[in-house]
């Protein structure tokens, strides 16, 4: 079964721990100016909204890189790059039509999410249940759960 | 270890910025943040300074556990000694600066002289220069933070950074960041804006690494997240309901202070709670509450984020105040709402969000008002002298008031002085409802004792934040006590003041200790920076600090008699409720209280006791 990071952005509270979880697996520091994860703040509505690469199955990063830096992990699905090869010419950076892969000027490569070998740091850390590491088959039992709750519990049906 | 271990020093007067290491025997004495902040004020200010004077210091500190994945730990305090109060001041803020600061490599900034020019300062990592801020002065907060993340290119950047207030020199104006989280009190941002210092535009990308043990701090970060969530405060009161779920619960205890305090419950205090947030309006149907949200690194979440209601008369011609906005948290709705008998939920958050637009402190404003209203109540102040009628209860008054105020302008000048020179002024200095002239929060010292010693010690003046027993004699929390009997108070208030200290300078916030004891921080601490910070150890720092702040304002001129409460708090007694019939017990009290200090008859610290601290 390969699983997915899922996203609740409903939530969201805006604490960061997930930017920090992820710094802190690949960096070994709280840096949230690392993170592979970004929440964003939208002040005008009070919503915050985690947001990272989503692991497409026709990833447009990994067939942009000229060196072929960026391979599938077959155990989980991830998309990683591999910082040997990369040349750090940014042109998945271009492909993405998400933006979730960055250049990291201090190494001189790219960097995406890669979902930590299949034990996703921020999802860890998440207190609220916003980010998820579930079943990529079944990202909407969660909702389908919650309407069935709704169908099957009218005063009627009691 | 977890401290960055350097420090920026900024010159105002030359204009110069160095960075010097950080000392490491004072941080391990008294952690950093409050503590060690203070820890160099006393060490670099002399007591008896003038608050506005070049000579007069102010500090953004950090503590070891801010920017860590500890829960809550992105809080910073702000030292100076205050204008409002001349004591030491040292005012806790949450956000995201604290941690942006602390990521960019720095545990904290002494800024001394003052700046011929308005200036700011800049901080991108090891780069850290003044700039010019002339094109800044005379804006608010939320347009500061706005201007200079565009100037900078950069929407990441944290700013920290007063309004209008600071600068007209309100004496409680607060310093903001995040747009609406502010070290709020003790006039902190009079300090900044008297030294021509408008913001701390902060980037940070380096991170804090220099943990001392990863692998036992991760556990203990994350044994200590799990107590918050299965706590029933920290883990479904304060995320659903906020702050404000205290609205209730304290008025039915019989310690709201309403009016000036001249009752003791507030018959308006349903409809300015969490109840009146989470409930449809009646004007438009829609709800006042929007989301919670957190400060960095906070898994409580206990902020709140509201909508007004655009057709009500505060801003039905002001679109700008439309939108999502911070608030309503309890103590600014009680000061801004039940403190001058107004129930008008959305005029209560009218008022808070020009507090922090603006940069004052609701607390002391809204109770400044309250004895204002008193004022005009008696006759003693007229509607020509304030510029509207002004009875209690009065929406437009607070409104208009809260205008004047944060503008500069017509009586609001002399609301700004806060309640204890106002009240002065005008012939009534028992009117004002404060301790060493800072105004109290949101409980009443006579019908929940403790907190009343905790008010009359309070090493920043009339204060809830510095041993909150509220815990204790209302929620039960570590043990219940009974808040309308005074015996047995002065060791608890202590040993919430000392604690409180702990925790502050760690760099967490105070709203863990719902849940969490010493004995949650202890192994956070000594994960990140060392084996010594035991439950015993981090009890004694508390202590040493708490002694440290109060042998400062003892230098000032503070003596056992500045130890006080309103004669009206010691006088006249609660009208209503499980507290009728109560005044504050002080005088049986403080005695009490000093011996648990290990402090002679005047309130100074012995000998023995400062030997046992290592003061």
């Amino acid at each position: 079964m390969q699983k997915v990071l899922h996203i609740n952005a409903d939530k969201c509270t805006g604490c960061l721990q997930c930017e920090m979880a992820c710094s802190f697996e690949n960096y070994g520091t709280f840096a949230t100016a690392k993170s592979r994860i970004k929440v964003f703040d939208f002040h005008h509505t009070g919503k915050k909204v985690p947001y990272t690469c989503t692991q497409c199955d026709e990833a447009w990063c990994l067939h942009a890189c000229p060196v072929e830096a960026i391979t599938v992990d077959k155990a989980t699905g991830a998309k990683v790059v591999n910082e040997a090869t990369c040349v750090g010419c940014k042109v998945c950076t271009i492909a993405c039509p998400f933006g979730t892969i960055n250049y990291v000027e201090a190494t001189g490569k790219v960097q995406k999410c890669d979902l930590c070998g299949g034990e996703p740091a921020c999802a860890d850390a998440c207190p609220t249940g916003a980010i998820t590491f579930i079943d990529a088959n079944w990202t909407g039992l969660g909702k389908m759960a919650q309407w069935a709750d709704k169908l099957g519990n009218q005063p009627s049906a009691v | 270890m977890a401290w960055a271990g350097k420090i920026l020093r900024v010159d105002l007067t030359t204009g110069t910025v160095k960075s010097e290491p950080l000392n490491m025997d004072w941080a391990r004495a008294y952690l950093g943040s409050r503590g060690l902040g203070s820890k160099y004020l006393v060490e670099e200010v002399d007591a008896k300074t003038d608050p506005l004077a070049a000579a007069n210091k102010i500090i953004w500190a950090t503590g070891p556990l801010t920017g860590t994945m500890a829960s809550t730990g992105g809080r910073y305090t702000v030292i100076t000694k205050s204008p409002l109060t001349g004591t030491i001041a040292c005012s806790n803020s949450g956000g995201y600066w604290g941690a942006e600061f602390k990521m960019a490599g720095w545990d904290m900034v002494i800024f001394e002289g003052k700046s011929a020019k308005p200036v700011y300062l800049y901080v991108n990592d090891d780069v850290a220069e003044l700039r010019d801020a002339s094109h800044l002065w005379g804006k608010s907060v939320w347009e500061t933070e706005e201007m200079l993340k565009k100037s900078l290119q950069d929407p990441l950047t944290r700013v920290s950074s007063i309004g209008k207030a600071g600068e007209n020199g309100v004496l409680y104006a607060s310093v903001v960041n995040d747009l609406h989280r502010a070290a709020g009190r003790s006039g902190v941002g009079t300090v900044m804006g008297s030294k021509n210092l408008k913001a701390i535009a902060v980037r940070g990308t380096k991170g804090v690494g220099n943990i001392r043990d990863p692998k036992a701090f991760m556990a203990a970060v994350k044994a200590g997240k799990k107590v918050l969530a299965e706590n029933g405060v920290t883990g479904t009161g304060l995320p659903a309901m906020g702050t404000q779920v205290l609205m209730s619960v304290i008025n039915e205890v019989g310690a709201l202070p309403t009016r000036n305090h001249r009752d003791n419950q507030f018959e308006g205090a349903k409809d300015i709670g969490a109840e009146a947030m989470a409930a449809p309006r009646k004007s438009d149907g829609k709800k006042h509450l929007v989301t919670n949200q957190a400060c960095f690194g906070c898994t409580i979440a206990c902020g709140r984020i509201s909508k007004m209601d655009e057709n009500h008369f505060t801003i039905v011609n002001k679109p700008q105040y439309r939108g999502a906005n911070g608030g309503l948290e309890y103590e600014a709705a009680w000061a801004l709402g039940a403190a001058n008998g107004v129930n008008d939920l959305e005029a209560l958050q009218y008022a808070n969000m020009l507090c922090n637009e603006e940069g004052i402190d609701p607390i002391s404003f809204g109770t400044t008002i309250g004895a204002v209203m008193e004022l005009y109540d008696m006759g003693v102040l007229t509607k020509e002298q304030i510029g509207i009628e002004a009875p209690f209860g009065s929406a437009q008054a607070l409104a208009f008031l809260t205008e004047e105020t944060i503008y500069g302008r017509g009586f609001g000048k002399e609301i700004g002085q806060g309640s204890k020179r106002l009240t002065a002024k005008y012939g009534h200095p028992d009117l004002s409802m404060s301790s060493k002239g800072q105004e109290f929060p949101a409980y009443d010292g006579r019908a929940i004792q403790g907190i009343g010693l905790a008010y009359a010690t309070s090493n920043r003046g009339g204060c809830h934040l510095r041993g909150y027993t509220i815990a204790s004699e209302v929620l039960g929390i570590p043990v219940k006590t009974d808040p309308l009997e005074h015996e047995g108070k002065p060791d608890l208030v202590k040993a919430f003041q000392d604690a409180t200290a702990a925790f502050d300078s760690s760099g967490l916030c105070i709203f863990t200790t719902f849940a969490w004891g010493l004995q949650d921080l202890a192994p956070q601490m000594q994960g990140a920076c060392g084996e010594q910070f035991t439950i015993e150890e981090l009890a004694l720092i508390g202590e040493r600090i708490w002694n440290m702040e109060r042998e400062f304002n003892n230098r000032a001129g503070f003596t056992a008699k500045d130890d006080s409460l309103p004669k009206r708090l010691l006088t006249e007694a609660c009208k209503t409720g499980p507290a009728k019939g109560k005044v504050n017990m002080l005088a049986e009290m403080m005695p009490k209280y000093y011996a648990a200090r290990g402090w002679d008859a005047e309130g100074r610290p012995t000998a023995e006791t400062r030997k046992r601290l290592s003061l």
